[in-house]
């Protein structure tokens, strides 16, 4: 059995600091929550728990997320966590979005967020803890009323049973709700699980098939307006002048008001707003990005490939273990930057009172959306109440340390002085900024007489993300960001060459860049995964068998590579004109291997089936994890078949889905998905089914036309 | 001018050329038929005008004045439209947004073809994108409704 810490005393001071915002959400029926909140806040009463769920006198248990629903399933994930440890009744539960406070800061990063694979494992503990400490109080009530000790009462589905005795949770949340929180609660041994690991359904499906589910987009209130915005064509550009007549006189059009970077239209719908900004007249100031192209960046990094840069890893002596070699493979990799392109375009509704600052939006970061707005409205972050309604895809672009579409909501209301909705169009969210960072890599590989690496030399090129946040004192060291080479310099065949060097480069290029789902492994997969296969092929060895041989002290990587080669059934006959492909990569602590079964037709490249093997400790949810497999696979593939955008002369020439092509169904494989049992504990899901892909095509792709292409997207010769 | 929506009359002061998605959202504030592109690229506006699945965003208002107007919120009185129970069942959606449009790309497809092909499933589902990839379990649960409706199984 595992006892569990209780909340800390710095919890517990944070929870005081809640009670007094008067943000709580109190444990126990809604009446009593009202009740508690109109007294001064109750030093030494542990609240902590209870900000995580409520028990209804109705017998509901609603959890309350600290992170944000955006398809990845953490809306089922945290609540069968409580659910475990409550003993509560499924088909009781309901669930909510967190209001932003200090509460429910990440366990790990302090603030209100959700990325980087992180809400299962890091809210492993304290949903588990919510839901023991909420379940002892309301054992220590039951045993109060029958008259018994707590040690004699059982809970089974929402029921204390004592004997032949039975209260329903709901019967005793109001007394639970006066007893003090025990100081320790033990947690249940893993054998005596029942909902942690079995394969369950969403609990978001029904509103979401039938319309009701809310996403920012569909915030509405009696006196809100919409805008759209006008913002410079080009990055770091400003309103010189403008005109606002002409939208001014569309049918609809309120108010034409200037914000920081741009000019706003605000109307009475979204479809006058857009006319309005579209009739607007402006003179630019397009500022110093105003030459910016992508083709002459890409010429820029390639000279810089050839020169040293900061020192990601380092080994022996690179240089003469590769005058030494046997022979070299020396090769040049690139992936172009890419737009997350969510299918709910940003947007951000605010009203500003006196006082207070309300939001209403899809974000990953409250903390800072609720700082920024702080800032421009001149309140107390804690006067900023931030609604976070369903994500319409997050992919990372609804985490950004700005607060972009935060910031830009709030400016557009306090400058119309009124309730506002700012949307993007989808023009405006692709073009916006906030991109996956292009990069490019040159690596040099030394191989020894057996075949296998005696020495790797890698240079890295591509802007970094966090240098310039509130990140970058936490993941940027003497010049190197963590993030542009993870997947390089912490490889796991890296660790096996006695001499190897990894050196990164980051210019600075004016577009603004953003995590994008599997962030650094989202390119460093790609390169890594198809240098080995070069490497095999070079030495003349099966590519399952080369990682083998190089994966031998790696069992965590060669069990994901064992078991998705053997599902795949791998050197078995295909259909003339199919190969495969294999990659495995680890990423968010968790570890994937991929085969993908590929065609070529009429220079067409067509993906028909992946065998996916996933190893991420303690499988919470199975079946969204399989989930997760299959939305990493397509969400990659479309990197790896279709997707990149352009500059020139300072503006993005893509805009919309007709020239930023994304998978489409009937591109999808048949996805497998088969998890390796673990009882690790729990690593990320929703990014790691990412980086595997675009390799394990590539890989396929050589293998069957000869041709190895080494820029994403692929792109066959004709 | 006066819309019949999901069976019920409503008069909208719209101007002609504005895309039905919009009255829809905006003034009859039906908010489940969703804002993708603006350009018929992705399909999230779908609707059924006289049982046909059209791009809302690029339909002018004016073209569905007399004509049956069918939106997710009027598929089925309760949400246990065929097409609904099996992408409940196959827990097809992630983040929801997109699916609106596919449930109801999804539902015009099979009241035409009520045992589609895979081809038949690429030809009708391809112009509704989906960025979190639930497309092989919408090929599944559309299947699933034609599997259901010729087992005469519930």
């Amino acid at each position: 059995m595992n006892a569990a810490t209780p909340p800390s005393r710095r919890e517990f001071l944070k929870t005081g600091a809640l009670v007094s915002s008067g943000l709580v959400i109190a444990f126990v029926v809604p009446g009593a929550a009202r009740f508690a909140m109109a007294q001064a806040p109750r030093v030494g009463r542990p609240f902590a728990p209870n900000a995580f769920l409520r028990v209804g006198s109705d017998d509901s248990v609603t959890v309350l997320l600290a992170h944000s629903e955006m398809g990845q399933g953490i809306w089922t994930a945290l609540p069968m966590l409580i659910a475990e440890e409550l003993d509560a009744d499924w088909s009781r539960i309901k669930v909510e979005h967190a209001e932003a406070a200090p509460v429910y800061a990440h366990t790990v990063f302090g603030m209100q967020m959700t990325g980087g694979s992180t809400s299962t494992w890091s809210e492993f503990d304290r949903y588990r803890q919510a839901g023991a400490t909420a379940r002892a109080l309301l054992v220590e009530a039951a045993a109060r009323r029958f008259g018994v000790k707590p040690a004699d009462c059982r809970t089974e589905n929402g029921v204390v049973i004592a004997g032949t005795r039975r209260a329903r949770y709901g019967e005793l949340a109001e007394a639970a709700s006066s007893l003090r929180a025990p100081t320790t609660v033990t947690l249940k041994d893993p054998k005596d699980w029942k909902i942690i690991g079995k394969p369950t359904k969403r609990l978001d499906t029904p509103e979401k098939i039938t319309g009701r589910a809310e996403f920012g987009m569909d915030v509405h209130f009696p006196g809100l307006l919409t805008a759209v915005v006008a913002r410079a064509p080009v990055f770091g550009g400003t309103v010189k002048s403008f005109d606002a007549r002409q939208a001014m006189a569309v049918p609809g059009v309120r108010k034409v008001v200037r914000v920081p970077n741009g000019v706003a239209v605000v109307a009475d719908h979204f479809w006058a707003a857009k006319l309005g900004r579209d009739a607007l007249q402006i003179s630019w100031d397009l500022g110093p990005n105003a030459s910016l192209d992508s083709t002459a960046l890409r010429e820029e990094f390639r000279r810089l490939a050839g020169t040293e840069g900061a020192i990601a890893a380092q080994a022996g002596n690179v240089g003469d273990a590769l005058g030494k070699a046997d022979r070299t493979v020396e090769a040049e990799y690139a992936v172009p930057y890419l737009a997350h392109a969510t299918m709910e375009p940003l947007n951000c509704t605010v009203r500003i009172g006196p006082g207070k600052c309300e939001i209403w939006t899809g974000t990953q970061f409250q903390t800072f959306d609720q700082h920024v707005a702080a800032q421009i409205t001149g309140l107390k972050p804690e006067q900023v109440k931030i609604h976070t309604t369903f994500l319409g895809g997050g992919f990372g672009r609804r985490a950004n340390p700005t607060a972009d579409f935060v910031s830009l909501g709030v400016h557009v209301a306090k400058a119309a002085n009124a309730p506002v909705k700012t949307v993007w169009t989808r023009e405006d969210d692709m073009r916006g900024g906030y991109y996956r960072p292009a990069y490019l890599h040159r690596a040099r590989i030394g191989l020894g007489s057996d075949g296998l690496p005696v020495a790797w030399r890698h240079v890295v090129v591509g802007q970094s993300i966090l240098v310039g946040t509130p990140f970058e004192p936490f993941a940027v060291k003497n010049g190197i960001d963590a993030a542009s080479v993870e997947g390089v310099a912490d490889s796991p065949y890296l660790k096996e060459i006695a001499n190897h060097r990894v050196d990164l480069h980051s210019p600075k290029t004016g577009i603004p860049v953003l995590w994008w789902r599997s962030v650094g492994h989202s390119h460093t997969a790609f390169v890594m995964e198809s240098l080995i296969d070069e490497l095999a092929q070079a030495a003349g060895k099966d590519p399952v068998e080369y990682r083998r041989a190089l994966l031998k002290n790696h069992p965590r990587h060669l069990g994901v590579l064992n078991l998705a080669v053997e599902k795949a059934g791998w050197g078995r006959r295909l259909p003339k004109g199919w190969t495969r492909g294999v990659a495995v990569h680890e990423s968010f602590g968790s570890f994937v291997a991929q085969v993908a079964e590929v065609s070529v037709e009429n220079g067409r490249i067509g993906v028909q089936r992946v065998v996916c093997a996933i190893d991420c400790g303690i499988a919470v949810n199975p079946e969204m994890i399989a989930a997760q497999m299959e939305s990493g696979v397509a969400f990659g593939l479309s990197a790896a078949l279709h997707s990149a955008l352009h500059l020139k002369d300072g503006r993005v020439q893509e805009s919309n889905f007709h020239d930023y092509p994304v998978l489409r169904l009937n591109e999808m494989p048949r996805v497998e998905t088969h998890i390796v049992p673990s009882s690790e504990k729990p690593g990320g899901v929703g990014e790691v089914g990412v980086p595997p892909i675009a390799p394990a095509v590539a890989n396929a792709v050589a293998r069957l036309t000869g041709q190895r292409l080494r820029e994403l997207p692929l792109r066959l010769n004709a | 001018m006066k819309l019949t929506i999901n069976g019920a009359d409503h008069q909208v002061d719209a101007p002609p050329d504005m895309p039905l998605l919009w009255v829809l959202r905006d003034m009859v504030r039906l908010t489940g038929t969703k804002f993708g592109c603006g350009v018929a690229q992705c399909g999230a506006c779908t609707v059924h005008i006289d049982g046909a699945p059209r791009r809302s965003c690029v339909t002018p208002v004016s073209a569905a004045v007399g004509k049956a107007i069918t939106t997710i919120e009027g598929l089925s009185p309760d949400g246990r439209h065929a097409v609904q129970r099996a992408w409940a069942e196959l827990d097809v959606v992630q983040c929801g947004y997109c699916q609106s449009g596919q449930i109801m790309s999804a539902a015009s497809l099979l009241a035409a073809n009520p045992d589609p092909t895979d081809a038949d499933i690429d030809a009708a589902m391809t112009g509704n994108i989906c960025r979190c990839g639930t497309y092989q379990r919408i090929r599944a649960a559309v299947h699933r409704v034609a599997a259901l409706a010729k087992g005469g199984v519930s």
